[in-house]
């Protein structure tokens, strides 16, 4: 079935989210609608899905025009859409969850779990899913949840099928896993709508690239095309992706973790016998697939591990049995990997979240007493320095866009007197924009002779960011490797083969 | 369940209006309904219709008027003594009310969520009580003593609970249902050993206060109002200040949203639980002062009547935000005050008022059935609206 979106438009107010906008998606092909966050992207297909009504336009199913008054119409007439928070419930079952809302029925109104099951079963057999139907969601991967959506949208006989950011929730392993998925739906005669802002990703697998910013179309582009071109097209500048960075100049080894293993709460080794050390002025990036220890490690760092056994010293200080607030006291700064739940309170205000960690110290504080003329200072300050774009300090955290609250994470972190910076998958989910510009921060950090330890779960940035490069499996370090050695050799230690 | 109390404590303040309004009107329907001359007016229901709207009409306007002269101003008073007693009586009622509201506003912003306001009354009392009756003091040592008291035993009470749940992860809210059980028997226990008990007495009660340990009653003898209330109003203002404008404050808001940022941040949130509570037990424990040196001059087991759950409800219905308790604590206790003359003038019946309160809370909780009673548009589909309109201009501008 063949799709086709004739000049979309979608107003917000006075904004135009949606300008003008066409898109046809051809039976058989991948097509990769490209553009940064909040370029329009999930608008226009909210629009096809039926979730918002068009101001102008309209949608074309093989040549005829239809109009989705909601979601139900848009699954009815053969779309799919595999969303990028995936809509299951993670208590039931495959079979349960695929079938919630079109319920098989047999005689007497009762559920026929047995013909959703079979049905399961018959999808994940022909492409390959290994998707059990009697699984519960919840205890599943995200890889395998994501093939649960996926089989969702293909029971309805789905021929457009739309997939809104689906890696960004995704290990490397899983990402390439889904690429050959998506490869397989297209042989099946499937239109893939695919929406990104990931460059790897689109070149290996897109038909034909749509470049959408500011609600624009901006122009077709070859899968061929460099991703340097890719990005600027997207960004609407010249971009370079390269991380600039001068040959590191490595000073002492300030940071040491010696003999460091750690036990969950029910008693498994998530950690086992790692050993590091960072020097000053250098990154070292941790790279693994996710959920090797990576989380574990920064835990332990910042003292938040529960149980731990081994030394992770600081200029010469354990920092083993401190907690929280004396390891960020000694100098420590601390960007988490997951920047909305662990990094800023949503409901709180720009300004607020800068003195998160220091409300009670001077000068934001004499006594208990807090100064908020100093605050607003301080803030206006970081709001400039780190180009926070909102409408003032007083913007709360839930307003900003992802690249605007990490940066709010950053000026916090940065502010203090740095002595160790850690920062775990510093650019998930950020538009090309803020990631050169956490970058930078990143680099300049380093270069100011601190050392730098990051987490990263994407290849590219590992190799780009990193000095040198240590890889985990499994709660081991497998080895710690130069940042020029090949992806290939560094995809097999990822696997847990030494090099 | 936290997502469900942070609905309950931001719904608009037209819902909340409107909440308060519609358990009026429902409350006068069961007023309506109760009443002696709309039944009887009902049994001839055809033959003279207008006299059963009449009965109706009379009947809600008799209970609500003999509402507003029990808790504001009393026209139909003799003197003038009779006329204000009233008002002062309602700010006597919602001195109490309103600072265990505030306790729970603490907790509340926190993130916990306190039920315990009962025990933690009585804790107060007791300490107070006890402190007011047994010693015989210059009045400007023996009074604060005795708050100090009683301050001091509901906030060891109160966090006692922030501890158990910061050593051994209790769920605050399971941990104090239990301790207003044990805090009640406790005072009732007390109250028959000679350490509490009124020497001769043969019923439940301690001696009287000694005078100078009361509040002063400031508008003299005829009055029940008090020096508390001052003491309220200045909780109300310090709690504020602990809130927005102190760096504990801070944390404990932090904490409240975002549990586990607060931790990264390095927030030492097992030391907050308890000291959130502490406080939140020690203003609880203010109005158990209020009560046992103020209003009443003795101790008994009602001590802390319904004031311990008027407390959560208060600080729901204002938002756990100090003025908003203050405003909620004044209507609870003009209706308190209101409902004792209500009765007696148009026997109506004192649980119409605690349908009223409870009304209040219900629509509160569930600002949907407020808004599909007025036809009003759902703010969160708005809000969708906004947040997606903010996004595309963000988009703009990046």
């Amino acid at each position: 079935m063949k799709l086709e979106l004739r000049g979309i438009t979608k107003r917000f107010g006075a904004m135009t989210a949606n300008d003008n906008v066409n898109l046809v998606a051809e039976p058989g092909q991948i097509h990769c609608l490209l553009g940064e966050n909040g370029a329009g992207k999930s608008t226009l297909m909210n629009v096809l899905y039926g979730l918002y009504q068009a101001d102008g336009g309209e949608i074309l199913l093989d040549d005829k025009v239809v109009r989705f008054s909601g979601p139900g119409d848009a699954m009815s007439a053969g779309i799919g859409m595999v969303h990028q928070h995936f809509m299951l419930i993670p208590v039931f079952t495959v079979a349960e969850n695929v079938i919630l809302g079109h319920e098989p029925t047999k005689f007497g109104g009762l559920l026929d779990i047995e013909t959703a099951r079979r049905q399961v079963r018959e999808i994940s057999d022909r492409f390959g899913f290994e998707v059990d139907p009697d699984a519960i969601v919840g205890d599943l991967p995200v890889g395998v949840q994501q093939r649960v959506e996926i089989i969702k949208a293909l029971m309805g006989d789905a021929q457009v099928l739309v997939f809104d950011e689906p890696t960004a929730v995704l290990t490397p392993q899983e990402t390439d896993e889904l690429m050959v998925i998506m490869k397989q739906l297209r042989t099946e005669g499937k239109a893939i709508v695919f929406i990104t802002h990931k460059l790897r990703e689109v070149k290996e697998v897109a038909d034909k690239i749509t470049v959408i910013r500011l609600g624009k179309i901006v122009g077709e582009a070859s899968p061929k095309s460099s991703a340097n071109e890719l990005a600027s097209m997207m960004v609407g500048r010249a971009v370079d992706l390269d991380v600039e960075k001068a040959i590191a100049k490595p000073g002492k080894a300030t940071f040491k973790i010696s003999n460091l293993s750690a036990w969950n709460h029910v008693g498994t080794k998530v950690l086992d016998d790692v050993n590091l050390e960072i020097h000053e002025g250098e990154i070292l990036v941790i790279a693994g697939v996710q959920g090797n220890g990576q989380t574990e490690l920064t835990e332990a760092i910042i003292g938040m591990h529960g149980k731990t056994s081994g030394s992770i010293e600081l200029d010469g200080q354990e920092l083993i049995g401190k907690n929280v607030k004396q390891v960020l006291d000694l100098g420590v700064g601390f960007v988490p990997e997951d920047r909305t739940e662990d990094g800023l309170v949503a409901e709180f205000t720009i300004a607020e979240n800068l003195m998160l960690d220091r409300s009670d110290r001077k000068p934001f504080s004499k006594g208990i007493s807090l100064q908020l003329d100093y605050l607003k200072k301080f803030a206006l300050e970081k709001l400039k320095q780190f180009d926070i774009r909102a409408q003032g300090i007083d913007s709360t955290a839930s307003q900003l866009s992802g690249g605007n609250q990490q940066k709010v994470v950053l000026a916090r972190e940065l502010s203090r007197e740095l002595r160790l910076l850690v920062a775990s998958q510093p650019t998930r989910g950020l538009d090309v924009g803020s990631i050169e510009f956490v970058h930078e921060q990143i680099v300049a950090t380093r270069d100011s002779g601190i050392p730098v330890l990051i987490v990263a779960t994407e290849l590219d940035e590992a190799t780009q960011l990193g000095d040198r490069i240590a890889v985990m499996y499994r709660g081991k370090v497998v080895g710690v490797v130069p940042s020029n050695t090949s992806r290939s050799v560094l995809g097999q230690m990822m696997a847990g083969i030494s090099a | 369940m936290n997502k469900v109390v942070k609905q309950i404590l931001n719904p608009s303040a037209l819902v909340t209006v409107l909440a308060i309004l519609a358990s009026f009107i429902i409350g006068g329907l069961l007023i309506a309904f109760a009443n002696e001359n709309v039944q009887t007016a009902a049994g001839y229901l055809f033959a003279r219709p207008g006299d059963f709207f009449l009965a109706i009409w009379n009947s809600v306007i008799g209970a609500y008027d003999a509402l507003f002269r029990g808790s504001i101003f009393n026209y139909k008073a003799l003197d003038s003594v009779g006329m204000i007693k009233p008002l002062t009586e309602t700010l006597t009622y919602a001195t109490p009310i309103t600072l265990a509201g505030l306790g729970m506003a603490v907790a509340f912003r926190s993130g916990l969520f306190n039920i315990g306001g009962t025990g933690q009354i009585i804790f107060g009392a007791m300490g107070a009580a006890w402190v007011g009756f047994t010693f015989d003091l210059p009045a400007f040592i023996h009074l604060p003593l005795a708050v100090l008291a009683g301050v001091l035993a509901s906030a060891l009470f109160g966090g006692f609970v922030g501890f158990l749940k910061a050593a051994t992860g209790a769920n605050e809210v399971i941990v104090t249902i239990m301790l207003n059980y044990i805090a009640g028997l406790l005072l009732f226990y007390v109250l028959t050993t000679p350490l509490f008990q009124a020497p001769g007495a043969t019923n439940p009660i301690s001696p009287e206060i000694v005078e100078s340990a009361k509040y002063w009653r400031f508008m003299g003898d005829s009055f029940r109002i008090n020096a508390s209330f001052f003491v309220m109003l200045a909780m109300v203002a310090t709690v504020w200040w602990l809130l927005n404008r102190s760096s504990i404050g801070f944390q404990f808001r932090a904490l409240g949203h975002n549990p586990s940022a607060s931790k990264v941040a390095g927030i030492n949130i097992g030391f907050s639980y308890i000291l959130v509570m502490a406080i939140s037990g020690a203003l609880a424990g203010l109005a158990g002062t209020s009560q046992v040196l103020g209003a009443e001059k003795f101790l008994t087991p009602s001590v802390a009547a319904s004031f311990g759950f008027d407390a959560i409800t208060v600080a729901l219905l204002g938002r756990s935000k100090p003025v908003g308790v203050l405003a909620a604590g004044i209507l609870f206790g003009a209706l308190r005050a209101g409902s004792v003359i209500m009765q007696a003038n148009q026997k109506v019946p004192i649980d119409i008022v605690l349908i009223v309160q409870s009304l209040v809370v219900l629509f509160i909780a569930a600002p949907p059935l407020v808004r599909l009673m007025f036809g009003l548009a759902d703010p969160a589909k708005k809000a969708a609206k906004a947040a997606a309109k903010v996004e595309a201009k963000n988009g703009a501008s990046a």
